[in-house]
């Protein structure tokens, strides 16, 4: 599978994608690198590098002594985690349910349940919070759990029952005949084979929930179910902005998404080989 | 053990039949053939049986009992599957095993029953691979080794052999004729290719659009095909169908076999001029174009030299004749 290119394509290809990483990190990369620099440097020059002259851990000292930054962590992490579970267990399930099994009204549920994907889920902020109030689940962690769940469900369902469709039936039917469960069949066989679909899935859904602010702003603003996001506003306020300890905390807010981005990625390169040897 | 009794079984998906009512008996022991173009409903009928889908209507009989309700892992039978189906994640010695264990048998029993497969089919060597580590031919003999294992009553094969190259489909179609004397039981077996279907079966059960055109013995269907369909699809070069009022016999169609035909550079009863001789060392095939029927294949055994375009005389032998109406269906004598 080596595409022959000539030198002088490569080289051209390697310097349009080169320049587009620069462009895509640098905003990621200006915040890391004044995280590590004294208030004043920052505004001096927000391109100088941290060296010893103007490197200042200030930042990172205000973030942890001020505010629970932990505890809106651990928050942050419970929230995504969650969240990240059901989409993917509830989305599987029913993905494989509309591409497995013939039943009347089949293509309307897929329908509905992929109307999701066109219409935001925050235009029904109102009712939402309505709903959280009479159930009294405003303020707790479940709130948040539930509605990204919701929001994360019709792309995850739409994504996961297209790849289903292309499981091999005569292994779902092999497996039927040995006398497997559907939920075996669904365990053992069908999801280990859309693992890469999985983790496509998990990436995506993963991320806005992790960076969003509005819900947990409406839904849960107590402090003691902060997310990391809302958690990072206090250093913002009104007149006065502690710019130290709002790119100390976005960089460390950084970290858990990295690492969970390179955990699902190394799922997806092993899906595709395993998939292209089969 | 292992008689399978189709009642009257039709199956429609949506709006479309696509199996319409078939009645057909197999024998206990027997080597059953399904044939037919493709899109007739070949693999669907076998996934009925099989209990992978379910019939609009009709009965299913195994041993005399009535199987429509009964889920596919209690039916005992077993399927090989023309995309072998292993499972990706399990070795060799899981894959075969994992029936077994399903149904809750004891280890010892597993290891005894898969270790006789293994020897039966030479797989020993393999027990320890993942599916993704052999050989196009291995992966078959292994799918046929999970489906020994568990002793059915019945097998069922959807084209087995079709995704192997020539060589590896002999050998694997010998194999499984094999199997069949060691083991008894029951086979239904799906295939597009005649010379597996002449070759294994006791019985070939021909259809054509979700009905069973005819039923019998591979000598049965050669020597006496029921309509030009049959006789069109068993016998390999196809059987020529000459015009019959040309031949001065009533409207329809004759059907001579190519190896019944004899061939002569200086007179026969019908004249045409070579188009075309394939010579395949053991037996040359001649085309020849004639005005009154076509083109028509004759067999000729041993090597024969022909030149295209030359003038050439056929004579069909009379007692190999087989006379079909307009409609198709044979002319009883
Ligand atoms: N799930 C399904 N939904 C709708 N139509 C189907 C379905 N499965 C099969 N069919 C139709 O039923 C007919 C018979 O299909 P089947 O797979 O049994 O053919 P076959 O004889 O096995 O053909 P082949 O030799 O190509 O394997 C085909 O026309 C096919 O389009
Ligand atoms: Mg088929």
């Amino acid at each position: 599978m080596s595409a022959r290119l000539s030198p002088g394509r490569a080289i051209a290809a390697h310097a349009a994608l080169l320049t587009y990483t620069a462009i895509a990190l640098f905003p990621v990369f200006v915040i890391v690198i004044n995280s590590f620099k004294s208030r004043r440097a920052i505004f001096a020059d927000p391109l100088a590098l941290p060296l010893p002259g103007n490197f200042d851990l200030v930042g990172y000292q205000t973030v942890m002594t001020r505010g629970d930054f932990f505890l809106y962590f651990q928050n942050s992490m419970i929230v995504t985690v969650a969240s990240l579970f059901c989409v993917l267990l509830f989305g599987a399930m029913a993905a494989f349910a509309l591409s497995e099994y013939r039943f009347r009204g089949n293509m309307l549920l897929g329908l509905y349940l992929a109307l999701g994907i066109m219409i935001p889920i925050r235009l029904g902020t109102v009712a939402i919070l309505e709903m959280m109030v009479a159930s009294g689940l405003v303020n707790t962690l479940t709130a948040l759990v539930l509605v990204y769940t919701a929001q994360g469900l019709p792309l995850a369902i739409f994504i996961l029952a297209e790849f289903m469709r292309s499981v091999s039936d005569d292994l779902k039917n092999a497996g039927r005949i040995d006398g497997l469960s559907e939920y075996a069949i669904f365990f053992t066989l069908v999801l280990p084979l859309v693992r890469p679909a999985m983790a496509t899935v998990a990436v995506f859904t993963m991320i806005p929930i992790w960076n969003d602010l509005w819900f947990p702003l409406i839904l849960a603003p107590a402090e003691e179910v902060k997310t990391i996001t809302l958690g990072s506003q206090v250093f913002i306020g009104q007149f006065v902005t502690d710019w130290n300890a709002v790119l100390a905390a976005l960089s460390l807010a950084i970290v858990p998404v990295l690492v969970m981005y390179l955990i699902f990625s190394r799922q997806l390169i092993r899906g595709i080989t395993a998939g292209a040897v089969k | 053990m292992g008689a399978l009794d189709l009642k009257r079984i039709t199956k429609s998906f949506g709006a479309t039949e696509v199996i319409k009512g078939i009645d057909l008996e197999v024998r206990e022991g027997e080597f059953c053939v399904f044939v037919g173009p493709s899109g007739c409903g070949k693999s669907t009928l076998l996934r009925i049986i099989a209990g992978l889908e379910d019939a609009t209507a009709g009965d299913i009989l195994l041993d005399g009992k009535r199987v429509n309700d009964v889920a596919p892992a209690r039916r005992e039978l077993a399927m090989v599957f023309q995309s072998y189906a292993l499972y990706p994640h399990l070795n060799v010695r899981d894959n075969m095993g994992l029936a077994l264990k399903q149904a809750g048998k004891p280890r010892a029993e597993i290891a005894a029953s898969t270790d006789r497969a293994a020897g039966m089919l030479s797989l020993q060597a393999l027990m320890e691979r993942r599916p993704a580590e052999l050989s196009g031919g291995q992966r078959q003999r292994v799918a046929i080794g999970r489906a020994i294992v568990r002793r059915p009553k019945l097998f069922l094969f959807d084209e087995p052999l079709s995704n192997l190259d020539a060589a590896l489909r002999v050998a694997t179609r010998i194999e499984i004729a094999r199997l069949h004397r060691e083991l008894g039981a029951t086979m239904i077996y799906v295939t597009h290719d005649q010379v597996e279907a002449m070759t294994l079966a006791d019985r070939i059960v021909v259809l054509r659009a979700g009905e069973v055109e005819q039923v019998g013995s591979p000598m049965e269907l050669y020597n006496n095909p029921a309509n030009t369909f049959v006789a069109g699809f068993i016998g390999s070069p196809q059987m020529n169908f000459l015009d019959a009022a040309a031949l001065g016999f009533a409207p329809g169609k004759v059907g001579i076999r190519p190896e019944h035909l004899q061939l002569s550079r200086r007179a026969g009863e019908i004249a045409g001029s070579v188009s075309h001789i394939e010579k395949l060392g053991g037996e040359t095939l001649v085309y020849l174009r004639s005005d009154a029927h076509g083109l028509i294949t004759v067999r000729l055994f041993g090597e024969h030299d022909f030149a295209v375009s030359e003038a050439a005389f056929l004579t069909p032998d009379q007692n190999r004749l087989f006379h079909f109406d307009t409609q198709g269906s044979r002319r009883m004598p």
